[in-house]
């Protein structure tokens, strides 16, 4: 209990650190530019791929369980529409962000500190938080809604796909996808998909920054990283539907 | 100058450093030596301020470092340059770009510039042509080369060096300790070298604090190293047979 409060001690006088004014703002920029590059493009082909799948199985499953005379097969493009905007591509690829980025930003941040190059940051008197971290937190949450959007568009594709293959029909699935839309949850997305991207690049890096010992310990901090990062998105997930949905 | 006194510090019940006074000067290469897990280490980098310390002070030239905020101790390690133990570069940065990366940070000079103190860095350390290479590419001797090249980037008026020659071929090591040594006489710096490598105190102990179990034991220099009867110097110091030979001789 009191290791766990220790360390929400120290992640939150971190993110103070985090937090300060950058040294120097045209190498920040820099780094956000390349961490753009590591955190979100890099992470593209994998959302595309998952999604698309994903969106086709929820199609067959949905038609499959729906299979009575009484029910409209519109409901199915609904049922896909829904799951795959309300939870799939804000939470489920946000679980699986946290394994790819955030075990990456962990054994990152925490090879580089036990190889020293943290502490040789800090001795040219650059702030190494504010220099590793926040770049890393603001591409996370300004490209993980882009990849969300894309993730639900090629989910909608995917379904559109597998409903070929258990004969439900385009205009049925298309009038699915349209039916009785509320753009509203679209930003209920969006706003989940960027408290996600700042838990899972924070919490990772909390590990990463904080690791002491070797090549075994950075292994360590990183599947820290992942179960803590999906953990806590878990909870905020719970507590951001009730409160941004009921 | 760096002047140390009455340092203190404990890491959880075990006291790692007792009472250490000693004046670091400047335009000399002063060593610190001992025994693995004597609290040389710990000593540097409380000088530097990465550890905390239970009591005392350090001074960089008049300035109390142990009462500065965190912010002006950012801006004093602009003037230090250090080399760590395994030479800390960027892995992800080339030779060129790891020693941009202070000037980068801290002036604001051209590139054509910067690219200048670079190559006259690299020319420095007897490593021209090697600016675009990656860390991973370079022997450990270069690696350690380049970053004395990184330390000395921004004219440092301080230069720490943590066991600046260890796993290093003993060609190599003279190599680097004499380039240590030059570069503190060229350009008056004060070096402090942590070492536990007796051809390194030989070669460049010009001032020289022994520890054992976090306490100064002897101060000197090489001359009087040699014929120092403290016990537990001695003990450190030959414990080899070529050093054994080299004292009754």
């Amino acid at each position: 209990m009191i290791k766990s409060l220790k360390s929400i001690g120290e992640y939150f006088i971190m993110m103070r650190k985090v937090v300060s004014r950058p040294e120097k703002y045209s190498v920040f920029f820099k780094q956000i530019i390349l961490e753009l590059d590591k955190i979100g493009l890099n992470s593209v082909g994998i959302v595309i791929i998952i999604s698309f799948f994903i969106g086709g199985v929820v199609t067959i499953q949905t038609s499959i369980n729906m299979s009575n005379p009484i029910l409209p097969t519109y409901l199915i493009g609904i049922a896909t529409r829904d799951s795959l905007i309300l939870e799939f591509s804000p939470t489920m690829i946000c679980l699986i962000l946290a394994g790819k980025v955030g075990s990456n930003i962990a054994s990152e941040i925490g090879t580089m500190r036990v190889t020293e190059q943290i502490d040789a940051i800090e001795i040219m008197g650059v702030n190494s938080t504010s220099f590793l971290i926040l770049p890393k937190i603001i591409a996370a949450m300004f490209f993980f809604p882009f990849l969300i959007i894309i993730s639900m568009s090629v989910g909608l594709f995917g379904g559109w796909i597998g409903g070929q293959a258990v004969g439900v029909s385009t205009a049925d699935y298309m009038l699915g996808i349209k039916y009785d839309f509320l753009p509203y949850y679209i930003t209920y997305a969006l706003t989940k998909t960027i408290v996600f991207a700042f838990i899972i690049t924070s919490v990772s890096a909390y590990f990463g920054y904080f690791t002491k010992g070797g090549a075994i310990n950075v292994g360590v901090s990183s599947t820290k990283a992942v179960v803590y990062s999906s953990i806590i998105i878990l909870i905020f997930n719970f507590i951001l539907t009730d409160l941004l949905l009921s | 100058m760096i002047i140390v006194e009455n340092i203190y510090k404990k890491f959880d019940g075990n006291q790692v450093l007792n009472d250490i006074s000693f004046t670091f000067e400047p335009g000399k290469t002063n060593l610190i030596i001992g025994e693995s897990g004597s609290g040389k280490t710990t000593l540097l980098k409380i000088l530097i301020g990465l550890y905390d310390l239970d009591s005392g002070t350090i001074k960089y030239n008049e300035r109390v470092f142990t009462k500065m905020k965190l912010k002006q101790k950012r801006q004093l390690r602009q003037e230090i340059g250090m080399l760590f133990q395994g030479g800390a570069l960027f892995d992800y940065m080339t030779v060129e770009e790891n020693i941009m990366f202070p000037l980068t940070m801290f002036t604001n000079q051209t590139e054509e510039e910067k690219l200048d103190r670079v190559n006259f860095c690299l020319n420095r350390v007897n490593l021209e042509n090697k600016n675009h290479l990656l860390p991973s590419e370079l022997s450990g001797g270069m690696l350690k080369r380049v970053a004395i090249a990184r330390a000395i980037s921004m004219n440092p008026k301080y230069l720490l060096c943590d066991e600046p020659n260890s796993g290093l071929d003993p060609k190599t090591a003279i190599l680097i300790d004499n380039l240590i040594q030059e570069i503190t006489q060229e350009y008056n710096i004060t070096t402090v070298v942590n070492t536990h490598d007796m051809n390194s105190v030989m070669e460049i102990g010009e001032k020289i604090a022994f520890i054992h179990n976090g306490v100064i034991w002897w101060e000197g220099h090489k001359e009087e190293l040699i014929n120092s009867d403290n016990k537990q110097l001695n003990d450190f110091v030959f414990a080899s047979e070529l050093f054994k030979r080299l004292k009754k001789s």
